[in-house]
């Protein structure tokens, strides 16, 4: 993929407009209610980083964000259209403009990585001779040119997520759905995925919510960005702070926001269970 | 709730209601008319995205090749065999009256009308529907039907309809083979344990069908077909339980399927007999 200098000026330019809002909404199951009133919004650009608990609800705000469920209660609009009232059929329409990466991979095993990456583009019929080089180039951008081949079982946990990540940007969506991306990996491969998430959001200004368990994951995207110059992760100096994209976290617990605002807030917090996590 | 990583979380102790009764019978009931009317919906969608696009034809010939030659050797060599066990369990009672030469009748009439279709539909769901079942089901717990919505496509239209088309579109073409080959069966044990002429039991087996009974096993094989595909589709896609939900699917699949097809075939039975007399 091309990563010209210009990528990450494009990328850190903010914008006010939302692409993400979430109001009061609410969902239960046979357990009981897990979402109760949660609100928040996400802009152009911007990363939201859902943290919490294992069963605190953050991959229910995702596949609610996706319309993969619909909310007891509440509204969600993504990208200006309210999800929480649309058909099955017009859903299907907005999910293309959504990536979606799930915790496991999710990877279509009877497929090989290659035509997983293409799956999309084949939906929506882009020209046989665009597809493999684009496929490629994804391949490439995360790492895994060599696999173009390989069934998934054939991959390690970390190349399926990668995979994963591919498939998700290969139609290159404006928002990205990340689903505890590092979830169950060692601490090397969580960090290449999260410096491929770091590349994504500076190089091509995705906006992004990502749900995780780890608070490493998100000091790393609201403290590091990737030149494209260099090619590199570099550690954001206080300029490039306040002119890089946004990265906000939010906390959730028993299913309503617990904590919502920027790293350095979360930081300060004086708060016994926010500072569990600073552990 | 625990306020240090030391203290565990425990659930509050709330005092256990035992439901009555009756509430347990409402909430079955209300559970599985919730089933039917989500295996109805998926029924009505399996068909009218046939009708509308987009339409997955290379998917539809996969399945066709799975389900109809993948079908091939179980449904020859089983029909083969019923319709050489019919000669001879009929075969015998003909012999007490002299009567042996109306076994290609009875035998022909039998596989057409009801074996063929019937045997035929409830091997193809054994293999076939717990095959979409286990296939579907272990898509579902591991994302990758959630996956394939969140990339924007319809996994009715994907996984269910090429099934449900495939399957009607082959199992007529397996039940006329086995029909045929039943046939043969039957021909070779009529000679070799009723001495029967071949030439005979061929010509009174084409002989006494009409097209009423060509309709009827025609028209069972396709219902039959389209059970089948959607009971294992059905199954499939409501996996609760990851692999052990899996294997429960896939049993229900043949279960519900088979037993589905045999009450159908009973009704099926009495209106064509009804339209033979109305309608032919």
């Amino acid at each position: 993929m091309a990563e010209s200098p210009s990528s990450l000026a494009l990328a850190s330019q903010t914008s006010s407009e939302v692409l993400i809002q979430f109001s009061d909404v609410r969902i239960s199951f046979a357990e009981g209610e897990i979402l109760r009133g949660v609100s928040f919004s996400a802009q152009r650009k911007e990363t939201l980083v859902l943290l919490g608990e294992t069963g605190s609800g953050k991959t229910l705000a995702l596949k609610l964000a996706a319309g993969l469920l619909r909310p007891d209660s509440g509204t969600i609009d993504i990208l200006g259209e309210r999800v929480s009232g649309m058909s099955e059929r017009e859903l299907l329409g907005l999910r293309r403009k959504i990536g979606f990466v799930f915790q496991e991979g999710a990877l279509f095993d009877s497929l090989t990585v290659g035509e997983n990456v293409a799956y999309r583009l084949h939906e929506d019929h882009v020209n046989e001779e665009e597809i493999e080089p684009r496929v490629r180039e994804i391949l490439e951008f995360v790492g895994l040119g060599d696999t173009l081949d390989l069934l998934p079982s054939e991959l390690s946990g970390g190349m399926r997520r990668r995979v994963s990540i591919a498939r998700a940007l290969v139609s290159r969506p404006p928002i990205v759905l990340y689903d505890s991306p590092t979830a169950g990996l060692d601490p090397i491969t969580s960090q290449t995925i999260m410096t491929l998430i770091l590349r994504l959001r500076d190089v091509y200004g995705v906006t992004a919510l990502l749900a995780t368990q780890r608070l490493q994951d998100g000091f790393g995207l609201a403290n590091f960005h990737f030149d494209p110059a260099t090619r590199h992760v570099r550690r954001d100096g206080a300029r490039e702070k306040a002119s890089l994209t946004v990265t906000r976290f939010l906390v959730l617990r028993a299913g309503k926001i617990y904590f919502e605002g920027s790293p350095e807030e979360l930081l300060a917090a004086n708060d016994p269970y926010l500072q569990r996590f600073l552990i | 709730m625990a306020e240090t990583p030391l203290q565990v979380t425990q659930p509050q102790a709330s005092s256990p209601e035992t439901p009555s009764v009756a509430e347990v019978l409402v909430d079955a009931a209300k559970t599985n008319v919730l089933k039917v009317q989500d295996y109805s919906k998926l029924c009505l969608r399996s068909l009218t995205n046939l009708v509308t696009s987009p339409r997955y034809m290379p998917d539809t010939l996969v399945q066709m090749d799975d389900i109809g030659v993948g079908s091939l050797p179980i449904v020859l060599l089983s029909g083969f065999f019923i319709g050489a066990v019919l000669v001879l369990q009929t075969g015998a009672q003909f012999e007490r009256f002299g009567q042996t030469m109306l076994t290609g009748d009875v035998v022909s009439i039998a596989l057409v009308r009801e074996l063929g279709p019937t045997i035929t539909g409830l091997l193809v769901a054994g293999r076939c529907a717990s095959g979409m079942a286990s296939e579907l089901g272990s898509m579902q717990v591991t994302e990758q039907v959630d996956a394939m919505r969140a990339m924007g496509t319809d996994p009715s239209r994907k996984l269910v309809s090429p099934r449900v088309l495939a399957t009607l579109l082959t199992l007529p073409l397996l039940t006329t083979i086995s029909v045929f080959v039943g046939l043969l069966g039957g021909m070779v044990a009529s000679v070799f344990s009723l001495r029967l002429d071949a030439t005979t039991f061929w010509e009174r087996a084409i002989h006494v069908l009409e097209f009423s009974d060509l309709m009827q096993g025609f028209t069972k094989s396709l219902v039959f077909g389209f059970i089948l595909a959607t009971v294992g589709c059905y199954q499939g896609l409501n996996v609760r339980g990851g692999t052990q939900g899996v294997g429960r699917a896939t049993t229900q699949a043949v279960v519900a399927s088979s037993v589905m097809i045999i009450v159908a075939d009973t009704f099926l039975t009495k209106i064509a007999l009804f339209l033979a007399d109305k309608v032919f």
